[in-house]
C-alpha cells in the first residue's frame, strides 16, 4: 500500500467504513459507502430490505442504501449535483483498483475508466 | 409463436406469466408435469436461478426444458453466484438456443439459503447486469469484443414495492429501465396499499409506459406457509391480519385462494399494470383455478380476442 492510499485509508476507514475499492462514489451516495453493503451494490438497495429498514444479511445493521437515499436528500452542504447523482447508473467495479488510492485515481481519471463495451447511456 | 412475451408487451396486451416450480430430480418429465397445470393460461414461464439461495437445476437447462415442452421461457439470472464472465456466457449460450427473454435480479443473499457458508459473488449488481445484457443485445461483450450477429434479447428486471426505502423504489426501477429493462416482474406483495402507491408513482412518472409492470401473486395452502414466507423470505411482509383471517378459516386453502384472488383482482384493476406474474408453492392446478376466477381467459382466448389491455408508446 502506497503512502497516499495508507493516508486515505486512515482518514476514510473510521468515518465511512472505507473498503478501499479505489473508485470512490461517496459524494453521489449521500456520503454512505456502498461497498459496506454485504452485496456491495453500487446502484441502490436490493429487494431484501427488512420492514424496519435493516439489512437482509446483517439484521442488526441499517441498510446502507436506506441511509444513502435519506442522506443524499437531507445532508446539509451537499451540492445539488451530488444529490442528483444518486440516480446515476454506476458502472461495475474495476477489481484491479482494490487497495489503491481513489484520490490518486480521481486525479488521473483512472476511476472513470469503464469497460469498452459498457454502454455510454449506462452512465445515467 | 416466437417472442410472444415481447410481442404482447409491445402491443399493450394483457400478459400472464408464472414461475416454474424449482426442479431437482424428475427430468423433463417433471417439467412437463408441472407445466401441464398452468400452461394454457400463460404467455411465458420463468426459470429461476437458484431461488432463495438454494441450488436447483440451472436456469439455462430449465429454460431449454420449458422450450422443449412448447412454452416460452424467461431465463432469470441473479448476481449472487456468478461473476460477469459467467453471466455473459450464460446469456450468449441461452441465445444460441433461442432463449432471449432474460430477467435480471440481484438475488437473495447466500445466508437466506441452505448453504450459507458459500461465497457470495455480486461482481455486478442487478442494474449493471441489465446494462451488460443490453450491451450484448447491441452486439458487444463488456470488453467491447463484438458478437455477430447480436442476440435479439428481451431484457427484464424485478422491483420490490414492499421493501424500504419505499419512496426510492420507482426511481430504482427507472434506473433499470434506463439500463435497458423492458418489463418489471414485481416481487410478491401481500400489501395492496404498497403496490397501489408504487403503481401510482409509476404512472405519474411515466415508468409504466416505458416498461410493462407485472405484479406477482403467491398461492400457498395455509397460514403456516404465510408465516414461513413472512419470517423467511427477505423483503416480503405478510400482514398479521391476513395470517389471522386464514388461520381462523375452516378451509385454509380456500381462504388463501380468496386472499390471492382479491390481491390479483385489485392489481389487475390498478392503472398501469400490464399483467400478472403468478407463483404457487402448491404444485397443483391452483394457478389455473386463479386464472379462471379472474376471467383473464386462456392464452388462445386472449389472442383471439386481441384486446388491448393498455396502450404503450
Amino acid at each position: 500500500m502506497s503512502l497516499v492510499s495508507a493516508l486515505e485509508h486512515a482518514v476514510k476507514k473510521p468515518v465511512f467504513g472505507c473498503q478501499m475499492c479505489g473508485q470512490c462514489v461517496l459524494h453521489s451516495t449521500g456520503m454512505t459507502c456502498p461497498m459496506t453493503c454485504p452485496k456491495t451494490l453500487r446502484n441502490g438497495p436490493c429487494g431484501g430490505v427488512r420492514e424496519n429498514g435493516h439489512c437482509e444479511v446483517k439484521p442488526e445493521m441499517r441498510c446502507v442504501w436506506v441511509n444513502a437515499v435519506t442522506r443524499s436528500a437531507t445532508l446539509p452542504m451537499l451540492p445539488r449535483r451530488w444529490r442528483d447523482e444518486i440516480d446515476d447508473v454506476r458502472a461495475p467495479v474495476d477489481n484491479r483498483l482494490k487497495g489503491t488510492s481513489s484520490w490518486r485515481n480521481l486525479i488521473t481519471g483512472r476511476d472513470k475508466a469503464t469497460p469498452v463495451g459498457w454502454p455510454d447511456d449506462g452512465h445515467g | 409463436m416466437a417472442d410472444r412475451l415481447r410481442d404482447k408487451i409491445e402491443r399493450g396486451q394483457l400478459v400472464v406469466t408464472a414461475e416454474m416450480p424449482v426442479i431437482d430430480g424428475g427430468g423433463i418429465d417433471d417439467v412437463r408435469y408441472q407445466l401441464a397445470f398452468m400452461a394454457e393460461y400463460l404467455d411465458a414461464v420463468n426459470a429461476t436461478d437458484n431461488a432463495a439461495a438454494h441450488a436447483h437445476c440451472s436456469p439455462l437447462a430449465l429454460s431449454l426444458a420449458i422450450k422443449q415442452c412448447g412454452m416460452e421461457p424467461i431465463m432469470q439470472l441473479v448476481c449472487r453466484d456468478r461473476n460477469r464472465l459467467a453471466l455473459q456466457a450464460e446469456i450468449v449460450g441461452a441465445a444460441m438456443h433461442g432463449i432471449t427473454n432474460v430477467c435480471c435480479l440481484t438475488g437473495d443473499d447466500v445466508t437466506a439459503g441452505d448453504e450459507p457458508e458459500a461465497r457470495r459473488v455480486f461482481d455486478l449488481d442487478s442494474i449493471q447486469l441489465v446494462a451488460m445484457a443490453n450491451a450484448i443485445a447491441a452486439g458487444t461483450y463488456l470488453s467491447g469484443r463484438t458478437i455477430t450477429p447480436a442476440p435479439d434479447l428481451f431484457i427484464g428486471a424485478v422491483e420490490n414495492p414492499g421493501a424500504p426505502p419505499y419512496d426510492y423504489r420507482v426511481r430504482r426501477a427507472f434506473k433499470k429501465v434506463r439500463a435497458g429493462a423492458r418489463y418489471l416482474q414485481l416481487q410478491i406483495s401481500f400489501e395492496a396499499e404498497r403496490l397501489d402507491a408504487f403503481m401510482a408513482e409509476a404512472v405519474a412518472t411515466g415508468l409504466a409506459e416505458k416498461a410493462a409492470i407485472l405484479p406477482s401473486i403467491l398461492l400457498v395452502r395455509g397460514a403456516g406457509a404465510l408465516k414461513f414466507v413472512n419470517a423467511n423470505v427477505p423483503g416480503i411482509v405478510v400482514p398479521a391480519d391476513m395470517i389471522a383471517r386464514v388461520e381462523a378459516a375452516a378451509d385454509q386453502q380456500q381462504a388463501c385462494e380468496d386472499e390471492a384472488f382479491a390481491l390479483a383482482r385489485r392489481a389487475l384493476d390498478t392503472p398501469g399494470v400490464a399483467g400478472l406474474h403468478l407463483i404457487s408453492f402448491r404444485r397443483d392446478a391452483g394457478i389455473a383455478a386463479l386464472c379462471r376466477r379472474l376471467e383473464v381467459g386462456t392464452r388462445s382466448e386472449r389472442e383471439s380476442r386481441g384486446d388491448h389491455h393498455l396502450l404503450r408508446v
